[in-house]
């Protein structure tokens, strides 16, 4: 019995060697796993980063199975959906995964950014690493609008509608933008294949592209940590760090067990209320697409609804609806700054005085509110609320280098803590 | 080769022409690109004018037709609404239609050719959602008792000549598009060169 054991642990052994003559096999395994040090002392926030891979995975899977059967045509979609919600084997359950996974998505890079914002990851040196995790952000955010205007429902049609009017508002060559990007004079069958197109093909690609650079950012400078302290600053005499513990398999392990525990609340939603209410699948949606009755409450999806409601609190100004579009543009797009409007000398929340404490909280409960205020319906209250916490939104990144240069932060040790 | 041999200016020429001449390949190649999501000719032949029968319009009614794929309003106001219209200049944002888009013989106040028949392209001018049309009790126009439009989206509201209020979202004016009158009973809607 040895014997053959041994024969074949000699086989697997020669033929890993012959592939790490010819190709990077045991170099990359090390470099990005069995010898890449993470810093030991990650907690929860630290899950999110794998589960967004995870959610990826589920995408992918499912979205290529729905594409087997979907139908991308104005008077082919909305039937094609129900075709494979009742008609295919399993259909309602692939497309289920991929609304759901569409949600937990955003769920997932909220709560993976929320963990840069405490712990200040996006500090010196990991810039870059930010910024390509904010390219990424925008990418998911224009393929969750694509991949919506798809099942060419009520609500798919009329968000879209909107959202491409947006760019309209743009001065001089809006009308002709908006045009070109619809492929006709409205929203049309034409305008759902190309969303399509760029749904399936072009946005997948370059988020694969984006993940890429973001996890050879991330393993260049290394992860951040709850206590901000660069672990690379105190290495043993075998020149690894001290507060370093190999990502396979000590985090590979946690990892797992993180997604054990996301897959029983992500399939909880699938299989027992995969419209959550009206927030992952929206009511309206479930008629069939009319370019000439706007449903009577219009609501974007949850994760868009912080950004609706800053674009519904401007007012038109000069007989332009473009300041809204600007502050919209702007709400999203002003994290990328965020490396650079920080002063503070310290990374993690941990250390930071009581300035940044209740500066992230107000920003917390302005965009939950703003979340709130966008998918309710249009009052005079509601909009001064909406402008209040526009406001907060962004004075807590416009005042930033003002209180964080200002704040007493505490001394941080050397060593992580546990 | 050795260093000392290298022509450096030589080189650097044609670095530059290089990358001038494949920059302008790169262009040129993006323009059937670009050029291919422009709208279609078929998409443009939908967008031929339409002629709708109004003679069985009666004082009040409202209907929807559909030209370039978009709802288009025809309204036969009664003398009440156009009364309305009148006195509530002072609350919308744009009276006479200065800062809005309509056809030369639609610029007053009726926005129309004929007082009785408002023809308005039914999208918000704020970001092209399709208000309702609502008969009586329009939040923020003079009473309860009257009535206009209202954008269920961003909740932008018009008055029976497609007039903006003030403090909603929308910046101007339904657009007006450009039509004609055939006849007393006929409407033609996208062409108004009058010769028929």
């Amino acid at each position: 019995m040895a014997d053959i054991e041994k024969q074949v642990i000699n086989g697997l052994t020669g033929l890993r060697d012959w592939v790490d003559a010819r190709f990077p096999l045991v170099k990359s395994w090390n470099e990005h796993l069995a010898k890449y040090y993470a810093p030991k002392n990650f907690n929860f926030w630290y899950f999110f980063g794998s589960l967004a891979l995870l959610v990826l995975v589920i995408q992918i899977l499912t979205g290529i199975w729905l594409t087997m059967n979907y139908n991308p045509s104005a008077e082919g979609a909305f039937a094609s959906v129900e075709f494979i919600m009742r008609d295919v084997p399993g259909g309602w359950f692939i497309r289920y995964m991929h609304s759901t996974g569409a949600s937990a998505f955003f769920v997932v890079i909220f709560l993976h950014m929320f963990r840069t914002l405490l712990y200040g990851s996006y500090k010196k040196p990991r810039e870059l690493l930010w910024l390509s995790g904010m390219a990424i952000y925008l990418v998911i955010m224009g393929e969750a609008f694509f991949g919506y205007l798809l099942p060419w429902g009520q609500m798919s049609y009329w968000g879209a509608q909107v959202i491409i009017s947006l760019f309209g508002a743009i001065p001089f060559i809006g009308p002709d933008l908006a045009e070109w990007i619809r492929g006709d004079f409205v929203v049309s069958g034409v305008t759902l294949n190309r969303f399509f197109s760029l749904h399936v093909i072009a946005f997948p690609l370059l988020l694969l592209g984006l993940i890429a650079v973001h996890i050879l950012a991330l393993h260049e400078v290394g992860s951040n940590n709850p206590d901000g302290i660069e672990i690379k600053k105190n290495k043993g005499a075998d020149g690894i760090p001290l507060d370093g513990i190999p990502f396979h398999p000590y985090y590979t392990v946690k990892d797992i067990f993180g997604v054990a525990v996301f897959f029983i609340f992500f399939f909880a939603v699938v299989f027992f209320a995969p419209e959550m209410g009206g927030y992952f699948l929206e009511h309206a949606n479930f008629n069939p697409a009319d370019p000439f009755k706007t449903p009577e409450h219009i609501a974007p999806v949850w994760y868009f609804t912080p950004y609706y409601a800053i674009l519904r609190a401007i007012p038109s100004i000069a007989g332009s609806a473009f300041p809204g579009v600007v502050a919209m543009g702007l709400a999203v797009n002003i994290f990328l700054l965020l490396p650079w409007l920080d002063r503070s000398p310290v990374k993690s929340i941990r250390y930071r005085g009581s300035y940044y404490k209740i500066a992230l909280t107000a920003f917390v409960i302005s965009f939950i509110a703003l979340g709130w205020l966008g998918m309710q319906g249009v009052t005079p209250l509601y909009t001064w609320l909406a402008r209040f916490f526009s406001v907060v939104y962004f004075a807590f990144f416009l005042l930033m280098p003002f209180y964080t240069a200002m704040d007493n932060d505490k001394a941080v040790p050397d060593r992580v803590t546990d | 080769m050795i260093n000392s041999d290298v022509d450096k200016s030589r080189r650097r020429f044609l670095t530059a022409a290089a990358t001038v001449v494949g920059g302008a390949g790169t262009v040129a190649g993006a323009v059937p690109f670009i050029a291919t999501m422009t709208p279609s000719a078929k998409a443009k032949a939908i967008g031929a004018p339409i002629e709708v029968d109004i003679s069985k319009l009666q004082p009040g009614e409202f209907v929807i037709e559909k030209w370039q794929g978009k709802p288009i309003w025809i309204l036969r106001r009664t003398q009440e609404m156009l009364d309305d219209i009148t006195a509530q200049a002072d609350i919308v944002s744009d009276p006479v239609s200065d800062a809005s888009a309509q056809p030369e013989y639609a610029k007053n106040e009726y926005r129309a050719r004929e007082n009785e028949f408002l023809v308005v392209i039914g999208l918000c001018t704020h970001l092209g959602c399709s208000p309702k049309f609502i008969e009586k009790g329009l939040d923020g126009s003079l009473s309860a008792e009257k009535g206009g439009f209202f954008c269920p989206c961003h909740g932008s509201r018009f008055d029976f000549a497609g007039r903006v209020f003030k403090d909603v979202p929308a910046p101007t004016n339904l657009v007006v598009p450009p039509y004609q009158f055939l006849s007393p009973s006929r409407l033609l809607i996208g062409d108004d060169s009058e010769v028929v």
